[in-house]
């Protein structure tokens, strides 16, 4: 079997009756050493943090210490935390289940953070369409408000903060750390001019850090175990482990915890190999803005260097795996409807780039395609590529170049066949769909 | 203000670091913070742009202008990006990536616009046309189905929004936030549905048509010129509003004969690029029914009249009323029409009464204006802008100088904290986020003495500023007060006039006593001056002051109160024989009834007019003059700044005053005056500034407020920048866009009165009374505001009152 173990940390106890519960957080050891660490010297926490090595786990791998200690001191402003849960990528799926299953994790590491960044009010934006999370981080930040953790002179430390969970309205580019600002002040989520960024001027152009999900719930284990402990776990430049989330064609799809560097041939084998009787043909490291890659890349470790080496990217560290049975053309036309779908509108780039590519997509989706828009489209995507104002942008270019690279004539067949008279619907779905609704 | 030169600004203004980069090879060194997109400019590098706008914040969102600068992994935004030290910047003319980056956003541009530019009002000038032909494909590769929207709707009555062209660049939703501060229009929905759209409130503003000069495309269109012409088509001519006394500098295009549409014209000095709605839009009342020829009265009837049988009558019956001649010239005439009446009345005419208010005003004011006011030089826009603090007193910049509202909103953002003397905070108040001092008409002059300290110190630091408006001439005791207050903090001070001719007239010399130039008509010095320059005896320019409009009003009806007197045989000769009127307007006038019987009876009145009006019905020669696109001239801004214009449209049968009053001179067999433009402003400019002593205004004692009873409020008024007033004729789409008449009273007189929110509030004296919705509104109590001349509200007519005067206050809908 593999040679990397799995290392649940954040996922150890989700077997628990409740893992969700203050109760069981507590039992495992959390906010243990909170009041400690509100007495430790916040730039030590930075520190420490730093030391760590932890990346960002939001997609971008930006070195989560060095982003707090951007954050200017003594300028006699608010400081802001502010938690990305937006969770929309496609493919995404783990700090939902984080914040399902470990939600006191996060709250410990906000509490943290915001100490060390001194801020005093923390937001912690979930995405909108999924009320279970926001009920149950709501129902944990009772919890810990209840138990001294937040609130007024936090374990009589004299530190104060407050937590507000804010559900969004339902738009991917509220992900986008400065859309997700504004967003969270009232307007209409766009992402925003940089310079400032959001450590110099965020939230009601205050100083503000934004981070993910997981990067903060890491704190807390890093805090209680040490840099060294941390740094045990994967790569020199991808230090620590991660929840990764195996999606797709695969046996056992769900939650992997497991350091970086592990390779998809190890997580495919934890999640019970890919379906019966069926083959890999293309997967992706993290979400649908990561470029496609293929069983020669099986054995590459998952660690952000190695990614990039590899021509994809680490992304969200969310493997989507997919079988013989998929059409290139129609997994593509998918993820640019979702990017049209979810363009704000702002550049020209994007919001007329994804309407253009995504109508031709669609053309070869039903069979008549033109020859000349095969190479066409991949000069549409490089006139978004680096050109448009947010990675949203460049994510909606990233599918279509990587698929022609290694799937060119499933783009040639479609200019004369629609690909689901080549891949049938029906093979392909995981989950059969209900009578009557094609693939 | 002060009557010596003004003074340099530039000279404390903090050095500004400079920095050299280099773009396409060559060295440029500008201002640091100055983006890549101007610093190519200054090189003669046009960069492609559709969302820059030198004065709005930078969004970095249309990505035409993408440039590649060294060391930067992508092509960056030349118009979000400073250049920066040593830095190494390649435009399109030396970079495939920024060329092909350029050429990439312009062909995506393009998929979803419309193109359809033979039947768009911007073809010809726009710069998606302009930059399509330089940086665009020949032909299109997109062959999709576009995005489709209804077109046009309208935003206003006279805006309206084309959204398929639009390229969502946000010039104007940034114009609205950040240079008006009306967000009336704000994009909406994403992708390639964003869209402007006017969202929940309700359009307002008074702004609104300098977002479809800034838009790149024709998404934003007027119904006023929507259609009805090609730009390559117009005579383009700069010219100067006679709106007000902002003094905008514009364009004016003109098609055949007819204007077709006005612009704001570019001055940083002045307007920078904007304008206000009345300017941009109010020109059809130019083309409104005009007087064809002259007119005489001939058994009470007008009829029409050649030049010279006209001149002829007018000639005779002004010269035998020599010395017994009044002259109102109204305030809209350019400053040298102004001094060829200056010179006419005291030289033609023998008079000192001659005076250009057709508004409230006092003799405080007259001596005000004369003393402090003629040929002075004070604080200007930029100064404004700079300013830690300015108070506004009897002055509501967004209705009544709206160039001075969008400077202060602009010194506001940066951190000037304005304040402001009035009865409530008015909309324009609170988007420059000002400070109310609560005052109650009638009470200006107290409470600029009691100013609190903390307003006075903040008055105090240098650079600030008092803005006071014309209404101040209703506020007994103002004027001293004021002076008073300078004194106590130190602050400059200007005077703002709304109309555009006023502060022309005033250095012309068109008040009583006051001579061209402010030389008072008592200083030996100054009549010689005056004397020599008009090749006069001193002796023969009239001994004391004259009269005033109202002074003059109530001499007409004394005489003729005399005359009823005298009886029939007796000889009577009126004090007042004649009078030569110039572009009044009566419903301007308080007592306009007063002013119209004394129009009846004064024997010989003559008027000089653009179009048939209540003046020239009463008339008995009428003298048709040119409209100002017809001639050239200066206006003067509210700072003293000159603001000289040019024909528009030469008409050659039409005279400017000083050329029908150069030939009345000559049928009065009088010395030819100067009658061109260029003569009359030399002979004023010659006059220089004056150095001798000024009238010195009486210390009037400070007023106070009236204390209404029981059922009674003290008036406050003032005009809706669009409102019924005359030039606004012709033009009902900008109209439409008047904001509604509504009485403002606070909730407590409300409920004094039984007045409860939504009813409406009948406003009543024994001339008559007003009726319209009630607005409640943080304000003094007992205090009733209503609009002063819009429609279902004209104060000055409906109820024959002032501001500070008291009037009757019950629920109207009982
Ligand atoms: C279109 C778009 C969507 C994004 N969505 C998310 C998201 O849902 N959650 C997230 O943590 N980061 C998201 N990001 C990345 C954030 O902008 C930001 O980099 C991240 O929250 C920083 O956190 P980290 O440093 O902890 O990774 C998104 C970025 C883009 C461009
Ligand atoms: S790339 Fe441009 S249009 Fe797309 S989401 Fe970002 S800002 Fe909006
Ligand atoms: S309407 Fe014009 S100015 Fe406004 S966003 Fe569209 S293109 Fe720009
Ligand atoms: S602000 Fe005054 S000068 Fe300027 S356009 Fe308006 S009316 Fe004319
Ligand atoms: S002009 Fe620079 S991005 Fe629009």
């Amino acid at each position: 079997m593999s040679g990397t173990k799995l290392t649940p940390v954040i996922t150890e106890y989700w077997d628990d009756a409740k893992p969700w519960s203050i109760d069981s957080y507590r039992s495992h050891g959390g906010y243990s050493t909170l009041k400690q660490s509100l007495e430790t010297d916040p730039d030590d926490v930075i520190a420490t943090i730093k030391d760590s090595g932890l990346r960002g786990r939001g997609g971008a791998g930006f070195p989560t210490g060095m982003k707090w200690s951007f954050v200017p001191q003594n300028d006699g402003k608010p400081h802001y935390l502010v938690v990305n849960a937006d969770e929309s990528e496609p493919g995404a799926c783990k700090d939902i289940p984080i914040m399902l299953a470990n939600p006191h994790a996060l709250i410990e590491g906000v509490i943290m953070t915001c100490h060390a960044i001194r801020a005093h009010h923390a937001f912690i934006y979930i995405r909108g369409e999924v009320p279970h999370p926001i009920r149950r981080v709501h129902q944990a930040v009772a919890e810990a408000r209840a138990a001294g953790f937040i609130g007024k002179n936090i374990l009589g430390t004299g530190i104060d903060l407050d937590v507000v969970v804010h559900g969004g309205a339902g738009a991917y580019i509220c992900g986008e750390e400065t859309a997700l600002l504004d967003s969270l002040e009232g307007l209409r989520g766009q992402p925003r001019l940089k310079p400032p960024f959001p450590a110099v001027a965020g939230l009601y152009a205050s100083p503000t850090v934004v981070n993910n999900v997981e990067t903060i719930t890491s704190v807390p284990y890093i805090i209680r175990n040490g840099v060294e402990w941390y740094r045990g776990f994967g790569t020199e430049k991808s230090p620590g482990f991660k929840v990764w989330a195996v999606s797709g064609h695969v046996r056992r799809p769900g939650i992997y915890e497991a350091p970086l560097g592990i390779t998809m041939r190890e997580l495919l084998d934890y999640a019970g190999g890919i379906r019966e009787g069926h083959e890999l043909k293309f997967w992706l490291p993290g979400g649908s803005s990561v470029p496609m890659l293929t069983a020669d890349h099986l054995d590459t470790p998952l660690t952000y260097e190695d990614m990039v080496e590899a021509g994809s990217m680490l992304g969200t560290g969310t493997p989507m795996v997919f079988d013989e049975t998929t059409s290139v053309v129609k997994a593509i036309t998918r993820w640019l409807e979702f990017y049209k779908h979810e363009s704000c509108g702002k550049c020209t780039p994007c919001r007329e780039g994804t309407y253009w590519i995504t109508g031709t997509l669609e053309k070869f989706q039903g069979g008549f395609g033109q020859e000349k828009e095969v190479d066409e489209l991949v000069e549409l995507c490089n006139q978004i590529m680096g050109r448009s104002f947010c990675a949203l942008g460049d994510a909606a270019a990233t599918p279509y170049p990587g698929a022609l690279k290694y799937f060119r004539s499933e783009f040639t067949d479609a200019l004369t066949q629609p690909p689901d008279d080549l891949f049938s619907p029906s093979a392909t779905m995981v989950i059969p769909s209900p009578a009557g609704v094609a693939g | 203000m002060s009557t010596t030169s003004h003074e340099a600004t530039g000279s404390d203004t903090p050095t500004v670091k400079m920095i050299t980069g280099t773009i396409d090879g060559t060295d440029v060194t500008v201002p640091e913070g100055t983006m890549i997109i101007r610093a190519a400019e200054l090189m003669g590098v046009e960069v492609p742009r559709f969302c820059d706008h030198p004065l709005l914040d930078p969004v970095a969102a249309c990505r035409a202008c993408l440039v590649e600068v060294e060391g930067m992994p992508k092509p960056q935004p030349s118009c979000a990006v400073p250049l920066g030290d040593g830095m190494t910047v390649q435009t399109q003319l030396t970079s495939e990536v920024a060329d092909t980056a350029q050429k990439g956003v312009m062909e995506f541009l393009l998929i979803n616009h419309p193109l359809d530019c033979p039947v768009c009002d911007k073809g010809g000038e726009c710069p998606l046309q302009n930059q399509a032909m330089s940086v665009g494909r020949p032909e299109s590769r997109f062959t999709g189905q576009k995005r489709e929207f209804p077109k046009p709707i309208n935003v206003s009555s006279e805006i309206l929004l084309d959204r398929e062209r639009c390229v969502s660049c946000a010039r104007c939703t940034r114009f609205a936030e950040q240079i008006a501060g009306d967000p009336f229009i704000a994009l909406l929905e994403r992708g390639a549905q964003q869209q402007v759209g006017t969202g929940e409130e309700p359009f307002d503003s008074y702004f609104s048509g300098n977002t479809i000069q800034i838009c790149p495309v024709g998404a934003l269109t007027s119904e006023e010129y929507r259609f009805r012409s090609r730009p390559f088509d117009l005579v383009s001519v700069p010219t100067t509003c006679e709106h007000c006394a902002s003094g905008c500098s514009m364009r004016t295009d003109y098609r055949h004969e007819n204007v077709m549409r006005r612009q704001s014209g570019d001055d940083p000095e002045v307007n920078e690029e904007w304008n206000c709605d009345k300017g941009r839009f109010a020109f059809p009342y130019l083309q409104l029914e005009r007087l064809a020829t002259p007119l005489v009265r001939e058994n009470g009837q007008l009829r029409r009249a050649s030049w010279p049988e006209a001149l002829r009558i007018a000639a005779d019956g002004l010269a035998a009323a020599r010395g017994r001649t009044s002259v109102l010239t109204g305030g809209r005439l350019t400053m040298e029409d102004a001094y060829a009446y200056a010179r006419f009345a005291r030289v033609g005419l023998g008079t000192d009464d001659i005076d250009l208010r057709a508004r409230a005003a006092s003799d405080e004011e007259t001596d005000f204006l004369s003393g402090e006011v003629a040929g002075s030089c004070g604080p200007v826009y930029r100064e404004l802008e700079s300013a830690p603090a300015v108070l506004l007193a009897a002055l509501e910049p967004e209705e009544e100088s709206p160039i001075i509202y969008l400077r202060l909103r602009k010194a506001a953002r940066a951190g000037t904290k304005v304040f402001s003397l009035g009865p409530f905070a008015s909309q324009g108040l609170e988007k420059m986020a000002g400070s109310l001092v609560e005052c109650v008409p009638g009470d200006l002059a107290t409470q600029l003495d009691q100013l609190d300290d903390e307003t006075a110190a903040a008055l105090s630091q240098p650079g600030a500023v008092i803005l006071l408006g014309e209404r101040a001439a209703t506020e007994p005791g103002a004027f001293a007060a004021m002076s008073r207050l300078v004194q106590r903090t130190g602050a400059e001070w200007a005077w703002v006039p709304r109309r555009a001719g006023e502060r022309g007239a005033i250095d012309a010399g068109c008040l009583p006593g006051l001579l061209p130039g402010g030389r008072p008509l008592t200083d030996e010095t100054a009549r010689q001056e005056i004397a020599s320059l008009w090749g006069i005896d001193p002796d023969e320019l009239p001994a004391t002051a004259g009269r005033s409009l109202a002074a003059t009003v109530a001499q007409i009806h004394a005489d003729a109160k005399a005359a009823s007197e005298a009886g029939e045989e007796e000889e009577f000769s009126p004090e007042l024989a004649a009078l030569l009127v110039a572009g009044v307007e009566p419903d301007d006038i308080p007592n306009a009834d007063q002013f119209l019987t004394a129009l009846d009876s004064v024997p010989f009145l003559v008027s000089l007019e653009t179009r048939p009006s209540e003046v020239t019905a009463r008339a008995d020669v009428v003298l048709p003059v040119a409209v100002v696109t017809e001639k050239s001239g200066a206006f003067v801004t509210w700072e003293g700044r000159r603001r000289p214009f040019g024909t528009v449209m030469p008409q050659p049968t039409s005279f400017t005053d000083a050329v029908v009053l150069a030939l009345l001179s000559d049928y009065m067999d009088l010395a030819t005056p100067p009658r061109e433009v260029d003569d009359l402003r030399t002979e004023l400019g010659n006059l220089g500034a004056w150095q001798g002593s000024r009238v010195s205004p009486a210390d009037v004692p400070a007023g106070s407020a009236q204390q209404p009873g029981s059922g009674e409020a003290v008036l406050a008024s003032w005009r809706y920048l669009l409102d019924l007033g005359t030039m606004q004729e012709g033009e009902p789409h900008l109209a439409g866009t008047r904001k509604p008449a509504v009485v403002r009273i606070s909730a407590a007189t409300a409920a004094a009165n039984g007045v409860e929110a939504g009813s409406r509030v009948r406003v009543s004296t024994d001339t008559g009374a007003i009726t319209l919705p009630v607005e409640l509104t943080e304000m003094a109590e007992n205090v009733v505001w209503l609009p002063l001349n819009s429609p279902d509200s004209q104060v000055l007519v409906s109820l024959g009152a002032l501001p500070g005067d008291t009037v009757r206050l019950e629920r109207g809908d009982v």
